[in-house]
């Protein structure tokens, strides 16, 4: 497989979660539609950004994706293989491929095993090394995230939050994987521990050839590591396209306005500008609003908007997004205003 | 103007089974009325320490104050409880990062916001219900006659920090203390309660100490800032001279490892190397010293807080302001 490929391909993905009432028999009494039918391509070299808000699905769509939880239906195809409806045994060799790193560098490790442990626990469950040959490459494996090799048998409590978040990336980084799944890295560290951490991983990636998902909330880190980007709103993806594109010309209302929130560290820049702030919260993934689900907090909702679905369709080139009001477009679809 | 708080040469330790951890090393500045003041900071640098030691917080039998606060003129380090509750809520009132955390699930928002102003004042019970609603409608609560009766999971994270605003508004204090208020909201969240707490220090002069590490939420509404390393003030200047002219390297460093928006992408980020020292034995000079790229043997001394550069603008760092410019320019273009 060359760079540019597609690694990963999902297709209508769906999870939802039933909530069940009932004494003696469970009924379902309502869904959580955390995702709900996102289709989505990481090709091989490439980052693929993913942000939204709190309570989007953005999490539950990498485990979806990784298999960690059952998809209520879809498809995932990783390496050219059907991930989903595949038994535990039979995803274990493809699980060597992607690999995940976690959000909180406190909870992600075990408080109880040693560093080298942690790292080489991989390796051995997977029957690529052991005794000497392991501590060996742990030891390669530390050094190469930044940490030193010495400290292999040092406990996950005597390290700050920048370094426990290298360990994580150093057991990501064992099995030799395609893919690693960041969801969200970064957020629980300092801005200039931030910048270390993303430094080695545009390095990694360079250096290994790894694709990443990059799930993060914080518009500035997506932008600085992905090649691409999609933006998800109560489940779905609302708009997916090259991130300089996404971010110059932003198409869907949400992404205008997810941009517009996000203060920028330059007060003359900050107070020039026009805000669009949007109200209200997010609606709650288990009664969605009918039409656009971004109807209710929409400035430009008409009529339309909350009766019909917009679809997810190519409004500049490899520029989708989901809205009947585009913004930056100077198409006819700009109707309706 | 004069001050309506002064804190002078502030130090907090805490002894802890490892030594007394040194959180807050002689911190000094003042409040002016109306002002925004923000603190800004990496965890551990000692900024909400010294928040929480303004409204007597941080009294534990293992805590070491010494120092002064003082609000128009009073001293408040070493009041008893009683003394301090007619300061805290009534005249300097805080908001904290986790609103979640900070109200009680088992009791109703409404109800919540009326004992602690039955607290304070002798009003009858259906007045400080009344003055809840009033409350929560000015600050952007939709239905407040029907919120009132709700519990605090039924609102989202944004309403319950504007619930928590509301209550700390409640009896009208000169001083707000927002310890992260933002944090753990979502960007479109929080440009609504940044806009609120603008808007609060606009209509009603209320003077706010905002403690954040996120320099876009500064730019937004600061007027002056007091940049926090290892516990001590490392600069002390205006919103514009901090964003345009900063004079320390931890500054520059903190500038430089930004991944914002309105500037292109660039390869590799600045990043500060190594993490900030530790506080049971923080280093003897220049507490940035050991991650500075600009490190000097003068750097073994511990550079004063004063001005370098004119004017009210102060740094702690032994560098030639001259010599400064050509090296900030490799950090921050």
């Amino acid at each position: 497989m060359s760079k540019g490929d597609p690694l990963l391909e999902v297709t209508d993905l769906v999870k939802h979660f039933p909530i069940k009432a009932g004494v003696v028999i469970d009924h379902e009494v309502a869904r959580v539609r955390a995702v709900d039918g996102v289709s989505l391509t990481l090709r091989e070299g490439e980052t693929l950004g993913l942000v939204g808000e709190s309570g989007c699905g953005k999490s539950t769509l990498c485990r979806a994706i990784l298999q960690l939880t059952q998809p209520t239906s879809g498809s995932v195809r990783f390496l050219g293989e059907e991930l989903v409806g595949r038994s535990r045994r039979d995803l274990r060799p493809l699980r060597r491929q992607m690999q995940m790193i976690f959000q909180d560098p406190f909870a992600s490790l075990n408080p109880r095993k040693r560093v080298g442990q942690i790292v080489g626990d991989p390796l051995e469950l997977h029957g690529l090394a052991k005794g000497a040959e392991l501590k060996r490459r742990v030891q390669e494996l530390l050094e190469r995230v930044g940490l030193n090799p010495e400290h292999y048998n040092r406990y996950p409590h005597e390290f700050s939050g920048g370094q426990r978040q290298r360990i994580g990336i150093a057991r990501a980084l064992a099995l030799h994987p395609k893919l690693i799944v960041a969801d969200e890295p970064v957020s629980a560290l300092d801005v200039s521990v931030q910048a270390q951490i993303i430094n080695l991983l545009k390095e990694l990636q360079d250096e290994f050839g790894l694709s990443y998902l990059f799930v993060a909330h914080d518009l500035g880190v997506v932008r600085h590591v992905s090649d691409r980007v999609a933006v998800m709103y109560l489940g779905k993806v609302v708009e997916n396209s090259a991130t300089e594109d996404l971010y110059r010309k932003p198409i869907h209302p949400y992404t205008n306005a997810l941009l517009s929130a996000v203060p920028i560290p330059d007060p003359k820049r900050n107070a020039a500008r026009e805000r669009l702030v949007l109200q209200g919260d997010v609606p709650s993934p288990i009664d969605p609003p009918p039409g656009c689900s971004f109807h209710t907090r929409c400035p430009w909702a008409t009529e339309i908007c909350t009766s019909d679905e917009p679809a997810l369709v190519e409004r500049a080139t490899a520029h989708v997004a989901a809205c009947h009001h585009p913004r930056n477009v100077e198409e006819p679809a700009a109707q309706g205003r | 103007m004069s001050a309506i708080l002064r804190v002078d040469d502030l130090k907090v330790g805490f002894a802890t089974e490892d030594g007394v951890v040194e959180a807050v090393g002689g911190v000094s500045f003042e409040l002016q009325p109306g002002e925004v003041l923000a603190i800004v900071g990496e965890s551990g640098s000692g900024k909400s320490v010294t928040a929480q030691t303004i409204t007597g917080l941080t009294r534990a039998p293992n805590a070491k104050i010494t120092g002064s606060v003082s609000y128009r003129g009073r001293e408040l380090i070493g009041l008893d409880d009683d003394q301090l509750r007619d300061i805290r809520g009534e005249q300097i009132a805080m908001v904290f990062q986790d609103p979640m955390s900070s109200l009680n699930p088992v009791y109703r928002v409404g109800d919540q916001i009326s004992e602690m102003i039955r607290a304070h004042r002798d009003v009858s019970k259906r007045e400080a219900s009344h003055r809840a609603i009033e409350l929560l409608r000015s600050v952007g609560i939709p239905n407040p006659e029907r919120r009132v009766r709700h519990y605090p999971h039924e609102f989202s994270g944004g309403m319950r920090q504007r619930v928590m605003i509301a209550m700390a508004l409640a009896l009208e204090p000169e001083v707000l203390i927002a310890d992260e208020p933002t944090t753990a909201l979502d960007v479109t969240v929080q440009a609504q309660i940044l806009r609120l707490l603008d808007q609060l220090n606009r209509d009603r002069d209320l003077a706010v100490i905002l403690i954040t590490h996120d320099l876009g939420v500064v730019a937004e509404v600061a007027d002056r800032v007091l940049v926090m390393y290892a516990g001590q003030i490392v600069e002390d200047a205006t919103l514009d001279e901090i964003f345009y002219d900063p004079q320390h390297p931890y500054t520059w460093g903190l500038l430089g490892s930004l991944m914002r928006l309105d500037q292109s992408r660039t390869a590799r980020l600045a990043q500060i190397p190594g993490q900030p020292p530790s506080l049971l034995a923080p280093p003897s000079g220049c507490r940035f010293a050991p991650r500075c790229p600009h490190e000097f043997d003068k750097c073994h001394e511990l550079p004063a807080l004063q001005p370098r550069v004119g004017g009210n603008h102060l740094d702690r760092c032994w560098l030639d302001p001259e010599d400064k410019k050509s090296r900030r320019a490799q950090v921050i273009p």
